[in-house]
């Protein structure tokens, strides 16, 4: 709570900046079309104007606001909440290639992670491929994955997932590695002592004390997945999802799309993340570890 | 069916390999040779499993294709590399990281900037900035400044809130050891507070580095002058020619991997003092 007066003023000042390029960015075209009417404009119609163009440079935040409201809860109102047109829909479908995705990547990343951890071959020749699979720009293979996927009639979602699931496999390896080998020497000194079988090792010790590092991959992980599936939908031909309004908003200049569409995207990973946060709280309370 | 027994052998044969040399002592030779042998054995596999069950090279070219393509072009390959890497992700990668780092010593002498900034940015950070791309080329236009844009705008927050965090990763012993010698702010700054924060600055710079070809890359996608790895891409994939799409993944993993390892050999250079560099030699 003591960050809540900080954030508050850093937060307003983002809208403040926000509002006052919109004046200077959309000022040319207000004073073009001024020009052509043979007029002029006196400062505050500058304002007005630059605040409700419909295909302004940048639009103001009451503009994307407005049209996130139309898009969503408006057309809820109206009884069409999962029409094509409405955000909803192109949320809910990049969301679920997100999800899919996030778990297949978790799951493979535990998988390879245990692999890693007890078995000294695999961590030798597997571990330094992981890191360098990610020093590839992974986004730009996307479009051929999807093409290629299509092409042997895998298509919809699966593809999409693909992208989230390599995106989001790496920090789990890499966080589940450091958690499963986050016991001391005397802790597993101990689980010897008490003649422990190796899978109970890894139920009883390993796999609890690498709990808080899995959590903080999960969070990294989820955000990464959803960039990948929004870059796996813009190669689709803009059918549905965020990725693909914005892809299209680019294609027709329709900068208030783009807008509310990148607005979505940011709400949709904060509650992602933020849900993510709160099952690790709940999870780390009832451990006794936080 | 002999590619297939080919691409066998060449599993269970890396996989024996790598299975002795792991289980001898480590060596700095063994060390190396384990991920080689692993990344040499997938290749073939590949190749023979390509050659083997007759796949279409439309859908995946075997590796021996894609080397023929990747000699057969060069100059292409080069003029796209030239077009995204130096003048799209190099330039955005140096203004975004260096605004960053200003703004980030500017931010640390004020505490309530830092309290309100910091939560800020790690949010942004979470964001998906890529989706910034389309609004960026329609600000600046078709050419490589659009994409150094992106790349700022990509870069800026993790290096933003690394170097805050390794800013204030002095303890007050130290701080106040530096009092008592009677330095001023600019001298705490530069020979304790800076040194202090390289770790972070530099774990900062890493995570840049994999972002600024990604940001240039993808941006391309949303219009480009006709050249640039991502224009290449996506138009050869809408031809079919995967095989110089694969030539372009090359060149942009060795990139990645160039810039990468650079950063890393300057961390080892500039950090040689750290517990997590002295560990290993």
């Amino acid at each position: 709570m003591r960050n809540l007066v900080p954030v508050l003023t850093v937060v307003c000042a983002i809208f403040a900046i926000w509002y006052a390029a919109a004046v200077w960015l959309n000022a040319p075209w207000a004073h073009n079309k001024a020009e052509r009417a043979g007029t002029t404009l006196e400062f505050t119609e500058l304002v007005a104007d630059t605040w409700s163009q419909d295909k302004p440079k940048l639009p103001a935040p009451h503009q994307v606001g407005a049209e996130i409201w139309n898009t969503t809860g408006a057309m809820v109102a109206s009884g069409r909440g999962f029409s094509k047109r409405s955000l909803i829909f192109h949320s809910w479908v990049t969301f679920s290639a997100t999800a899919l995705g996030f778990v297949l990547g978790t799951g493979l990343g535990i998988a390879l992670a245990i692999g890693i951890v007890y078995n000294r071959t695999m961590d030798m020749s597997v571990m330094p491929w992981v890191i360098a699979s990610q020093t590839i720009p992974i986004l730009a293979i996307a479009p051929m994955i999807i093409v290629v996927l299509n092409a042997v009639g895998i298509s919809g979602l699966l593809p999409k997932a693909m992208i989230s699931m390599y995106l989001s496999f790496f920090p789990v390896v890499v966080g589940m590695v450091k958690g499963l080998r986050s016991p001391a020497h005397m802790q597993l000194d101990q689980m010897r002592t008490w003649n422990a079988t190796p899978a109970q090792t890894f139920w009883k010790l390993r796999l609890p004390s690498s709990m808080p590092y899995l959590f903080t991959s999960l969070k990294i992980g989820m955000a990464a997945s959803l960039v990948g599936a929004i870059v796996g939908e813009l190669p689709t031909g803009a059918v549905a999802g965020l990725g693909a309004r914005l892809l299209a908003g680019s294609y027709y200049g329709q900068t208030i799309q783009i807008w509310s569409a990148l607005i979505m995207a940011a709400t949709l990973a904060a509650v992602l993340v933020g849900l993510i946060g709160v099952i690790q709280r709940i999870v780390l309370k009832r451990m006794g570890m936080a | 069916m002999g590619w297939l027994a080919i691409g066998l052998g060449a599993w269970l044969g890396g996989w024996w390999l790598n299975h002795v040399l792991s289980h001898r002592p480590a060596t700095r030779l063994t060390r190396l040779a384990v991920p080689v042998i692993f990344g040499l054995s997938i290749v073939v596999i590949w190749e023979s499993l390509v050659r083997g069950l007759e796949i279409s090279p439309v859908l995946l070219p075997p590796p021996t294709q894609i080397a023929a393509t990747f000699a057969a072009k060069t100059h292409i390959l080069w003029e796209d590399f030239v077009q995204t890497v130096i003048k799209g992700a190099l330039t955005g990668y140096i203004l975004g990281c260096g605004a960053a780092f200003l703004i980030a010593v500017a931010i640390d002498r004020f505490p309530f900037l830092q309290r309100g900034l910091l939560p800020v940015g790690n949010f942004v950070a979470a964001l998906p900035i890529i989706g910034m791309a389309p609004i960026l080329v329609m600000w600046f236009g078709f050419d490589w400044q659009s994409k150094a844009a992106v790349v700022v705008v990509m870069v800026f927050f993790p290096m933003l809130v690394n170097t805050v965090q390794g800013l204030q990763d002095t303890s007050a012993m130290q701080r106040d050891l530096m009092r008592t010698y009677g330095a001023g702010y600019w001298t705490t700054l530069l020979k304790l507070r800076l040194p202090a924060a390289m770790p972070f600055i530099f774990n900062g710079l890493k995570i840049a580095s994999t972002l600024a070809l990604i940001g240039a890359i993808v941006a391309e996608f949303f219009g480009s002058p006709i050249k640039g790895m991502g224009f290449r891409i996506s138009t050869s994939v809408g031809q079919l020619a995967l095989d110089l799409v694969w030539a372009e993944i090359v060149v942009a993993a060795i990139a990645g991997s160039a810039f990468y390892g650079g950063v890393a050999l300057l961390e080892k250079a500039v950090t040689f003092w750290h517990p997590s560099q002295r560990g290993r030699s």
